[in-house]
């Protein structure tokens, strides 16, 4: 039988609760009675928890079919998953509350990242299933949920804080704008097959990939040349072509970027900083990673105000105290030299020393 | 198949956070592919490298996209893994699930692939982890028999995404999961059959704490805003002073454009309705006594983008308030999103995100291509240099018209 072309998602009506039918678009407050337990209000009185339990994101049927019994057995049968990939049950008869929570807590499920959490991180696919990572992201984002798990079964930070993984600079996901960003990084130039290229690139759009115009033509060979003085290693010239093999298993590893945040309250959207320009791809546990960003998280809390985000702080104090509060080495390596660099300078007298 | 160890990746078993090693472990019970992915990310994990080739095109018919093809680099090792292509089946609104469809995916899954997934991509499909070549097409019918479509991939609009909306949250200042469901029903043939420079998503947020991240994930990116006054229930107010809330500390201190102002003697808090940016902050903090004004929408923003190639981008604010009713249908977003893509195919060069289109000819250019008016709402500041671009034809061309030579009689 042929496919049904078209006919896009399902409806998401048919997946909404009774008590979210009842009371959609009517909710008017929330409260967090404890980590991980979110209660809505609404207009009408009726009341919903739902109760988030963390995800390891890549899962097998077996674990979203587990998740089903529990649905069914508290939940009426719903569910949902959140924007950082988390699960939530939802609730609509209170006097189950408590039985799904101590269910949960017997068959060993993470009950938390509410409020000033670290919620799940936002990651991608590395040596699971990418052609162009330099890092990996599953193994790394287990190993620093692992260490920093007291902080998502709890609410005792400053402000909330996000984390993103990507496992190259093509930063799917949204390690650009997170608290606390961690990019897989090369930093070798690509090696060209010429023979690969002589038989299908496109050279044209491989020169045009390059963002700092490291690559040209090279029409003698039928094939191009990297101006390795040029090139930054963004691997662009790999994801248009395979003649462009980038991955260097001596060289390549993780940056660390903080302070981006997304939401509008208090401050403006921002872009998070590199602090961190490399740390090694020490798999399975990335101890250097993780410490690294422990150490960023406990300075933080140990700063910061009250409701303040990581960026927010860091702005307050200045970058150039949050260097030396930090001990991290500053290096011409975080100067930026791109396109919008000179915003970044310092136009101004005023600083701390 | 024999027990191959996998010492590494049995270190990630351990530790609180739930492992992902144990769910290929739990996939790979039932499926061989799933096994062989386990080693080569074993592989991956001793070597510090990839073992994926470069995707190639594999999809199903009807359709330009959905389907990411995967092929182990060493096929000979790994037969299971040769293909192990990626399938996104488009999520429903807000992530919002009944068991029966979870399951359905479930067993279809377990029918023809690895039964591995992951439960979201970061667009928000479905991503089904896995499969050979010959089962793309099978797949597809099945999953398109059982209600479900394939998501976006490549040079199209990709896979819209919303926040949970009015579903769950007093904070939506529009129907995020009705507006997502129309629009991307809509554009079906935007997101199936990829026909632009590049790809374009969207994402719909209630409100400014943009739990999609729209402003920085989307090219599209709809915030949910008001344009009357926050509403404040002064009987509330008086509720958080008496549990000793930090009403001055924590909410008025840090309200951005100062326009909050609490009497500690009537336990009274009033705002400048003018001066407020809707940051949010307030209602974040005091949700039982502050409400989003009465007249809703969003505000339309424009260009967010990854690295590469120009860096990253946020979007950019391009109509500051745009009504997003279910009742006409969303006209007015369809049809200014309409023009603005047009304007980008048009302009747009192979693989340019359209905020880097803008970024290349100008946002005036865009501005005044697509229709849309220049307001101050559009920058946090006017330029600072002086190199304007006149449109010459509205001048005065009688000087400009003459030969250089004539210009000593200019203006006698
Ligand atoms: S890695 Fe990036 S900078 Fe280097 S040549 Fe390739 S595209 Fe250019
Ligand atoms: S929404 Fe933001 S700007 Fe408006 S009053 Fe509240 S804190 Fe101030």
């Amino acid at each position: 039988m042929a496919a049904k072309l078209d006919q896009g998602p399902p409806n998401y009506k048919e997946m909404l609760p009774p008590v979210i039918l009842e009371n959609y678009g009517k909710w008017k407050y929330h409260e967090i009675p404890r980590p991980g337990v979110l209660k809505h209000v609404s207009e009408t009185g009726a009341t919903m928890h739902s109760v988030r339990v963390a995800s390891p994101r890549l899962v097998s049927i077996d674990f979203v079919r587990d998740l089903c019994v529990i649905a069914d057995e508290y939940c009426e049968g719903f569910l949902r998953f959140t924007t950082r990939n988390n699960v939530e049950f939802l609730v609509g008869d209170e006097a189950k509350l408590n039985p799904l929570l101590a269910e949960l807590e017997a068959k060993g499920y993470c009950v938390g990242g509410t409020g000033a959490s670290i919620s799940n991180i936002i990651h991608t696919q590395g040596w699971v299933h990418c052609h162009t990572p330099a890092t990996d992201a599953s193994g790394v984002v287990k190993a620093v949920m692992d260490d920093l798990y007291e902080y998502f079964d709890s609410m005792k930070l400053p402000a909330k804080l996000k984390m993103g993984l990507a496992c190259c600079l093509n930063m799917c996901g949204s390690t650009h704008c997170s608290d606390i960003g961690i990019v897989g990084v090369h930093r070798t130039p690509p090696r060209i097959d010429h023979d690969k290229i002589r038989k299908g690139t496109e050279i044209p759009s491989l020169v045009a990939s390059c963002p700092t115009g490291a690559i040209r033509p090279d029409p003698k060979n039928k094939s191009v040349i990297v101006n390795n003085d040029k090139c930054m290693y963004c691997g662009n010239c790999y994801t248009m072509s395979p003649a462009m093999e980038i991955y260097d298993a001596k060289n390549d590893g993780i940056a660390i970027l903080i302070g981006g945040k997304v939401s509008n309250a208090r401050s403006a959207p921002s872009f998070s900083r590199m602090v961190i320009p490399f740390l090694p791809n020490n798999a399975p546990r990335w101890p250097e990673t993780t410490k690294a960003i422990r150490d960023i998280i406990e300075l933080w809390i140990a700063n910061a105000h009250k409701g303040e985000r990581l960026g927010e702080w860091v702005e307050r104090i200045g970058w150039e105290r949050f260097f030396s509060l930090s001990g991290l080495p500053f290096s011409d390596m975080l100067i930026d030299d791109y396109i919008f660099a000179r915003e970044t300078f310092r136009t101004g007298a005023a600083f701390k020393y | 198949m024999t027990e191959k160890k996998t010492p590494l990746l049995d270190e990630l078993e351990k530790g609180k956070w739930p492992s992902f090693v144990t769910e290929i472990k739990r996939a790979a019970v039932k499926s061989p592919a799933s096994a062989e992915l386990l080693q080569v990310l074993e592989r991956s994990y001793a070597e510090r490298r990839g073992h994926w080739k470069h995707g190639g095109i594999v999809g199903v018919r009807g359709y330009g996209g959905g389907v990411i093809g995967r092929y182990v680099d060493e096929p000979e090792t790994y037969p299971n893994i040769a293909e192990f292509h990626t399938v996104r089946i488009n999520q429903p609104s807000g992530f919002f699930y009944n068991t029966k469809t979870l399951r359905t995916i479930c067993d279809l899954w377990e029918k023809h692939g690895s039964g591995l997934t992951n439960m979201h991509g970061s667009t928000g499909d479905v991503i089904l982890l896995g499969c050979k070549t010959e089962s793309i097409q099978p797949i597809f019918d099945d999953y398109s028999e059982a209600g479900f479509d394939l998501g976006g991939s490549g040079s199209c609009l990709r896979t819209t995404n919303c926040c949970v909306g009015p579903g769950r949250c007093e904070h939506a200042c529009y129907d995020t999961l009705e507006a997502c469901y129309n629009i991307t029903n809509e554009f079906m043939d935007e997101l199936h059959r990829p026909m632009w420079p590049y790809k374009s998503k969207i994402k719909f947020s209630g409100c400014a704490n943009d739990c999609t991240g729209a402003i920085a994930r989307a090219d599209i990116s709809v915030i949910g805003t008001w344009r009357d006054s926050l509403r404040i229930d002064q009987n509330a107010i008086k509720e958080y002073a008496a549990e000793e809330f930090p009403i001055q500390s924590a909410v008025v201190a840090k309200c951005p454009t100062h326009c909050l102002t609490y009497n500690k003697e009537t336990q009274e808090l009033s705002v400048v309705a003018e001066d407020c940016t809707r940051c949010n902050h307030c209602i974040n903090l005091m949700p039982k006594a502050i409400q989003a004004g009465k007249e809703k929408g969003a505000t339309l923003l424009v260009g967010g983008k990854s690295t590469i190639v120009q860096s990253a981008f946020m979007s950019s604010v391009v109509v500051p308030f745009m009504k997003m009713e279910v009742e006409d249908d969303f006209e007015e977003f369809k049809d200014t999103v309409r023009r603005i893509w047009e304007w980008w195919d048009e302009n747009g060069k192979t693989r340019e995100r359209i905020g880097e289109t803008i970024f290349r000819l100008g946002m005036g250019k865009f501005l005044r291509e697509t229709e849309i008016p220049p307001v101050p709402q559009q920058v946090f500041r006017p330029r600072a240099n002086p190199y304007v671009f006149w449109n010459q034809e509205e001048l005065d061309q009688s000087g400009t018209a003459m030969d250089g030579s004539e210009v000593k009689n200019y203006n006698k």
